[in-house]
């Protein structure tokens, strides 16, 4: 589907606040546990402005975990995490905008009006709100469902939706969890190749938490594989083609493929 | 329509029933009592026929007091759900109170409300709101403590204040829950409005059923009874129909 990622690249990026794109992201000695349980031992990890940093790992192992103390809205117990200058919660929650697991579209507003929500919240009224969150949906292969309520879309056009909403927040840095976890297998690899188009039309720094190998490897610049709980990186990969315009070519590369294979091999590590 | 059948039928059957027993004076025989005081529902229609002027004026008088009382009930109701909502010192200040308050036996109390707030429609609203709001604020509260966190950390990230995830998250989760609260409120409402007018006035149905007993105006009572459950299925109806209206995406 390589002509989905030419119309991309054409399009212009989503206007942001100023320069607060060109932010990135750095996690140092970070600790953090609930009550007695440590989830999260010792990490290190540094996100460069606009590039994707994927993040896997065994079920339950903390990465949810990590993007929530990301996205400040949790502190950690112990280490730091900067977006810019950013250290405090309050101020990495103003800079980083978060797409949950499930869409968690709301039920009763129309999909613009889910996709302009973050527009709301500051205070901007309806229509032009709807003017500036509208203006994506073409892109976006959602024209003529503006006024759709949720109910109403495919689970594809659900999570494109939700991160729409992420993106019209318009924040430098978005993390993303397992955004693509409830779509079957065929609309999975449509929305990683979809994806991968709009952030190469909208360089954004990504966080994106995932627990498919293949898909960190396709979408994302370098991937860092986590241990079981509590979570410590065991290994960092870069992805020999992020975000190629043909995935099918791009994940049956043997280049792929081998570091493929030495990311499974570093999650069997994880787990022992 | 079909589903009105069923219950048509049935209602027809014990309405049938029901005549056929006390018009041969099978009833009364059984109950070993004087044929009028076992009316049929013919003689309950020619009696609400007969006092249709009657029943309208008190039901009016009736139905204000409920409508009236449950409005109070939907504010104080709504109020209280969001304050326990909104704070932990309130919830656990405020909710023992509140669940007592159903503790209180109206019948106890009304008196005391009329001597304080005179015989106007003053202490019926009193009552009317105080059998209706628990329900309200019960549901309501149920309603708005079952939004999914997740769906609040998505909008605390989209720069959304707590004012706001009430107003565009919590309130319409908790919209269905405040509808089933007020269905339940409006129904009892109308038994608050009788026992208020029990304690002391000189109209609405509940004094009408208290005169009609007194003078052994049977066929009437039942009349009386009649009305007042027509109002509240009516009520329970028009909250239902605005429910389907505002509720479209369930």
């Amino acid at each position: 589907m390589p002509a989905k990622a030419k119309e991309f690249a054409a399009a212009k990026p989503f206007p942001s606040p100023g320069d607060a794109i060109g932010t990135g992201l750095s996690i140092h000695s970070l600790e953090h546990s609930y009550a007695d349980l440590q989830t999260i031992d010792d990490i290190d990890l540094d996100v460069p402005a606009q590039s994707v940093l994927g993040l896997v790992g065994p079920s339950g192992c903390g990465k949810s975990t990590l993007l929530e103390l990301i996205s400040g809205l949790q502190d950690p117990v112990r280490g730091e995490i900067a977006i810019g200058d950013s250290t405090d919660a309050p101020g990495r929650l103003a800079h980083c905008a978060f797409m949950p697991q499930r869409d968690l579209l709301l039920p009763w507003l129309s999909a613009i009006d889910n996709a302009a929500l973050a527009l709301r919240n500051r205070g901007m009224r309806r229509g032009a709100a709807r003017l500036e969150a509208g203006g994506l949906f073409e892109r976006f292969g959602l024209a003529g469902f503006e006024s759709a309520k949720p109910a109403e879309l495919s689970g594809g056009m659900r999570q494109r939706v939700a991160f729409l909403r992420t993106l019209v927040a318009g924040k430098p840095v978005m993390a993303l969890d397992e955004p693509f976890a409830s779509l079957d297998a065929i609309t999975r690899a449509e929305m990683q190749q979809w994806l991968a188009g709009a952030l190469e039309a909208d360089p954004r720094t990504v966080v994106l938490v995932t627990h498919d190998v293949e898909e960190a490897l396709y979408l994302c610049d370098r991937v860092a594989v986590l241990s079981a709980r509590p979570a410590r990186v065991v290994e960092e990969l870069s992805a020999p083609a992020p975000r190629a315009a043909d995935r099918d070519e791009a994940v049956t590369d043997p280049e792929f493929v081998a570091v493929r294979e030495r990311a499974m091999q570093a999650l069997h590590e994880g787990m022992r | 329509m079909r589903r009105w059948l069923l219950p048509t039928l049935l209602l027809a059957a014990l309405v049938g029933a029901w005549q056929v027993a006390a018009s041969t004076g099978a009833l009364a025989d059984l109950l070993n009592l004087e044929s009028f005081l076992v009316p049929s529902p013919a003689e309950v229609a020619e009696a609400a026929w007969s006092s249709r002027q009657l029943l309208v004026e008190n039901g009016w008088v009736t139905l204000k007091e409920v409508l009236l009382g449950f409005m109070v009930a939907m504010v104080v109701g709504l109020g209280f759900a969001v304050v326990l909502h909104l704070s932990e010192t309130a919830r656990r200040a405020f909710y023992p109170l509140i669940v007592a308050s159903q503790a209180v036996p109206i019948p106890a109390i009304a008196p005391i409300l009329v001597v304080w707030l005179g015989f106007g429609i003053g202490p019926k609203l009193v009552i009317v709101a105080l059998v209706a709001f628990f329900a309200i604020t019960v549901n309501t509260f149920d309603g708005l403590r079952s939004v999914d966190p997740a769906a609040i950390k998505m909008m605390r990230t989209l720069d959304a204040s707590r004012a706001q995830i009430l107003k565009r998250v919590e309130g319409p989760t908790a919209l269905p829950y405040v509808f089933s609260g007020a269905k339940i409120a409006v129904a009892v409402a109308v038994i608050g409005a009788v026992f208020g007018e029990w304690a002391g006035s000189s109209s609405g149905l509940g004094h009408q059923i208290l005169y009609d007993n007194a003078q052994l105006q049977t066929a009437r009572l039942f009349a009386d009874v009649f009305v007042l459950t027509l109002m509240a299925m009516v009520l329970f109806g028009l909250l239902a129909l605005v429910e389907r209206r505002v509720v479209t995406w369930r």
